[in-house]
């Protein structure tokens, strides 16, 4: 399949204690680029892991070449707003692909998000679980509820014309990322909402592309009362001040 | 106008019509049948309201897909990638 010469796509992998997964998801990665034919750069983005991270991506570097794995480590764990502004710095691509590096997003929906885009010349293209194929592996009732609730509600306060804010697994040209970024200040799930509905304040365009969402932790509730307190929080931030 | 303005502005245009009609100068000149209506016309539209919220969440819930072929594909992934990193000589 023939890609756009003057495409490249640069994947920003933020990582902490992702010893075990960093591996497979660049070796996922690079099969999918190299099935696809489009160019390509992983940025990993180590925020000092303890748990040797860092020396699995060396010995990634060795295997795959230092023009595809790109480590621009920092010292400290510092969030997930800096680490893609951290990234970006060091980007060569023109689109820039965000996602988790647990395994939760798998590199194989990068080529649809690719078509997408240039189907509707889209500034952003969205990975979603509530439309269409969409989906997710490994949440129990109570976490499906909390979600779809929270989605509904966003839905009705926000109107962001997107069915998924809170996920993290989406494509962007790289002047619209960097412009959001400038523009964005949340932190967690929020952050995620808030790079959306910035976006449609801006004027950019949106696709959308159903993913399948495989948690990691098996059954188990990783959202706790915290956290919903905190989107919340946020949610009515945004629909205060946007 | 922030997303706050625009509710605020339209509550306020909804419910100063209904104050108009229902309970102010509007009133006598609506038929007693209509105000019969009109009255609790908030009420209901809220209930109303609720009731698409509650049937949404749950059609939505229950429609959710469980992506099991994506998580045994992913296994299967895992499995492949392991052993041709294995051969690249990473050591895990």
């Amino acid at each position: 399949m023939a890609a756009g010469a003057a495409d490249k796509v640069s994947v920003l992998l933020p990582t902490y204690n992702e010893r075990e997964n960093l591996p497979l998801v660049v070796w996922l990665l690079v099969r999918s680029f190299e099935t696809s034919g489009y160019s390509f750069e992983i940025i990993v983005i180590d925020d000092g892991s303890p748990d040797g991270t860092q020396e699995v991506a060396e010995q990634l570097v060795k295997i795959y070449g230092s023009d595809k794995i790109l480590l621009r480590p920092r010292a400290k764990k510092l969030g997930l707003g800096t680490a893609y502004i951290h990234g970006m710095k060091h980007a060569t691509g023109n689109f820039i692909v965000i996602m988790d590096a647990d395994l939760s997003h798998h590199p194989k929906f990068i080529a649809e998000f690719i078509r997408k885009q240039k189907e509707g010349n889209f500034d952003i293209v969205s990975g979603t679980r509530y439309k269409g194929n969409g989906g997710v592996y490994g949440w129990d009732l109570k976490r499906k509820l909390i979600s779809r609730g929270a989605n509904f509600i966003t839905q009705v306060l926000l109107r962001p014309g997107a069915s998924d804010l809170t996920g993290s697994f989406r494509l962007y040209r790289k002047e619209v990322l960097q412009k959001l970024m400038e523009k964005c200040v949340s932190k967690g799930y929020v952050f995620q909402m808030e790079m959306i509905v910035r976006a449609r304040q801006l004027g950019y365009t949106i696709g959308e592309v159903p993913i399948s969402f495989v948690d990691r932790v098996y059954g188990e509730s990783k959202l706790g009362g915290n956290e919903i307190v905190s989107f919340l929080k946020g949610l009515l931030t945004l629909f205060a001040t946007t | 106008m922030t997303k706050l303005g625009q509710w605020l502005w339209g509550l306020a245009l909804l419910g100063s019509a209904w104050a108009a009609l229902a309970l102010g100068p509007l009133g006598p000149r609506v038929p007693p049948p209509c105000r019969q209506v009109l009255l609790p016309l908030p009420i209901y539209l809220l209930v109303a309201f609720g009731c698409y919220s509650l049937a949404t969440v749950g059609y939505r819930l229950a429609t959710f897909n469980d992506c099991e072929e994506a998580a045994a594909e992913l296994q299967e992934h895992i499995g492949a990638a392991r052993a041709d990193l294995r051969q690249r000589g990473l050591r895990f």
